[in-house]
């Protein structure tokens, strides 16, 4: 309420102190022959300090010295004009004036400082934000970078020598830290593009089965310690989705669950449709599409489920490694495609990830025959 | 090989040549470098080499420019070696003209097995007979491919798609050229086609069509047949 009248233009907030000073001026004029003139002052009071909470200084002031006006000029004997007959009257008028004026002032200041408040709160929370982002880049990408530069300066140091087999070791440890800085630069490029907003997804047809294990062939090596089980039906049809975008999402999935289940764990990836697609295709019908990943391993901290797919979000007792971007570009890229994600723990353990989209389906029978 | 293969790198990125000279250098090649769009257009006039690996962000011209003016008159490969990797630059290049491309960061071992591909099609002339594949044969005279001594029984367009992948081994055929080239030019957009019949043809010929090792996705852009 407060910030949508806060909102409301200046020149309605005068028209609105008007108003309803005149309104509640006037209902208490039906009234003048029963109730005192104290009475209505009150009133009035308590319709500038209502005000006040909700509207600019310079308004409420026009109310405060509106109603002063009015209680004068209808209330105060003698009536219709300006005239005081009694000094109590007018003490009691100037006072009126006074209460009003300080209490749309002290409101006013209050409000002020609320709102400072609330900047400083926003700014915080950037800055806190802004800290968590750079603390885990500066991890992310130093610790590779330290690596590299560290395993370098031994292989060439003139002072010592280092076995062969330890020189192998750097080397791995060299190529190692590269492939985990060059994922870290892709998720950070992945995430800029999706901020820039410059994100067109390009709607093809394309053969999920095809993609999922061409997916789990750019894992293998990740994968080596996993049950990989992939529940595709053989005749899927074709489904009108972004190639990239959706390779994308499905590998930060796979990815994020080899790296956080434990050895042996099962990783699962289910594809669902609507099976009416196989009467004929219909170039207007979105269908559901629904992909699911789940995996048996410990699952997510249940009062941090909400929180994994924001930027930069790590779980709180998660091991080293990692951005916290994964999962955020997930889920932007799933929303650039008008599909919605969710996650769930399993009952016996393990985490469901489930995307659905809507999707244009086509039964490839038809195509088939030729 | 009798005479030394020579290789032209244009590339702006002092590290990446340096890279690609001791690289190249040491599994025999012949190396010349150019910085430039400009340096690059002359370097491949004066040396013809046999192979041009081609940056696409230059200093002074788009890549993709300098792609079409080399592919004015220079018939031997050309790899693109860049940073942009989207689907769109990928797709604009291969239609260019590039034969195949790599985006950095890349392994030396794959440029060089990319190198190897692209110069051995300039070797062997791609109207052998009859060309063998893993358990596969395929006889180009006789319309004939055989899964171990079996016929298979290939439809018509299932023998175009298998032919054209075939005769371009090694090189990324993008999705509208091998639907103009199968289907016609009215179905460059029909990419539903080419899935299901890359489905189709995986299933006759490869061993697990899940994982397979002839006819390789390249996401977003097209397939590449694969033999090595």
């Amino acid at each position: 309420m407060k910030t949508i009248l806060s909102q409301i233009k200046l020149k309605n907030q005068y028209l609105i102190c008007v108003l309803s000073v005149s309104i509640v001026a006037s209902l208490c004029l039906f009234t003048r022959n029963f109730l005192d003139h104290k009475v209505v002052g009150y009133i009035l009071l308590v319709v500038v300090s209502l005000l006040a909470m909700f509207l600019d200084i310079l308004p409420v002031l026009l109310s405060a010295v509106l109603s002063a006006l009015i209680l004068n000029f209808f209330f105060i004997q003698p009536y219709y004009t300006f005239h005081i007959y009694s000094a109590e009257d007018t003490l009691l008028l100037f006072l009126f004036f006074i209460i009003a004026l300080i209490n749309g002032v002290l409101t006013h200041k209050i409000r002020k400082a609320e709102k400072k408040l609330q900047i400083k709160e926003v700014r915080v929370n950037t800055m806190k934000l802004y800290n968590a982002l750079l603390d885990s880049l500066s991890h992310e990408l130093r610790t590779p970078i330290s690596a590299i530069m560290g395993a370098i300066d031994t292989i060439q140091s003139k002072t010592v020598t280092i076995s062969e087999e330890n020189r192998q070791k750097l080397y791995l440890e060299i190529e190692k830290a590269s492939l985990r800085l060059n994922h870290q630069v892709e998720n950070l490029l992945n995430m800029s593009r999706l901020e820039s907003g410059v994100i067109q997804p390009k709607m093809d047809w394309c053969d999920l089965k095809e993609l999922i294990y061409n997916v789990l062939d750019h894992l293998k090596e990740d994968l080596l310690f996993n049950k990989v089980l992939v529940d595709v039906n053989d005749n899927l049809p074709l489904f009108k989705l972004d190639y990239g975008l959706t390779e994308q999402i499905i590998y930060n999935l796979i990815f994020n669950a080899s790296q956080y289940t434990p050895k042996g764990a099962k990783i699962e990836i289910k594809v669902e449709y609507n099976p009416d697609v196989d009467f004929d295709y219909n170039p207007d019908k979105l269908m559901p599409c629904v992909i699911t990943i789940s995996d048996d391993g410990n699952g997510f901290p249940e009062e941090e489920i909400d929180k994994v797919f924001d930027k930069f979000y790590r779980l709180q007792n998660s091991k080293t490694g990692g951005t916290g971007l994964g999962l955020s570009i997930v889920k932007g890229f799933v929303e650039a495609q008008n599909g919605k994600i969710t996650l769930e723990n399993e009952e016996e353990g393990g985490s469901v990830f489930k995307i659905g989209f809507p999707v244009l389906v086509m039964n490839t029978a038809a195509i088939s025959n030729e | 090989m009798n005479n030394q293969t020579e290789i032209l790198v244009i590339d702006d990125e002092v590290q990446i040549r340096k890279l690609l000279e001791i690289t190249l250098e040491s599994n025999g090649y012949k190396t010349f470098f150019a910085e430039n769009g400009k340096e690059g257009l002359l370097a491949a006039a004066n040396h013809q080499p046999d192979l041009i690996i081609l940056d696409l962000g230059l200093p002074d011209e788009d890549g993709q420019i300098v792609l079409k003016r080399l592919r004015e008159w220079y018939k031997n490969p050309i790899i693109i070696l860049t940073v942009k990797n989207t689907e769109e630059e990928i797709v604009k290049a291969l239609d260019n003209g590039a034969n195949d491309y790599l985006s950095k960061p890349f392994r030396t071992q794959e440029l060089l097995a990319r190198i190897r591909t692209a110069l051995r099609n300039l070797v062997q002339s791609n109207d052998e007979p009859i060309v063998q594949f893993g358990n596969v044969s395929i006889d180009f005279t006789s319309r004939i491919v055989k899964l171990k001594e079996e016929i298979l029984k290939l439809t018509a367009t299932e023998y175009n798609l298998l032919s054209i992948l075939i005769k371009n081994e090694g090189r990324v055929l993008t999705h509208q050229y091998l639907l103009k080239q199968v289907w016609g030019n009215s179905y460059s957009d029909q990419t539903q086609y080419l899935r299901v019949f890359v489905a189709q043809l995986r299933k006759k010929i490869e061993e697990d069509p899940n994982r397979p090792r002839f006819i390789i996705t390249e996401s977003g852009v097209g397939y590449r047949f694969n033999t090595s």
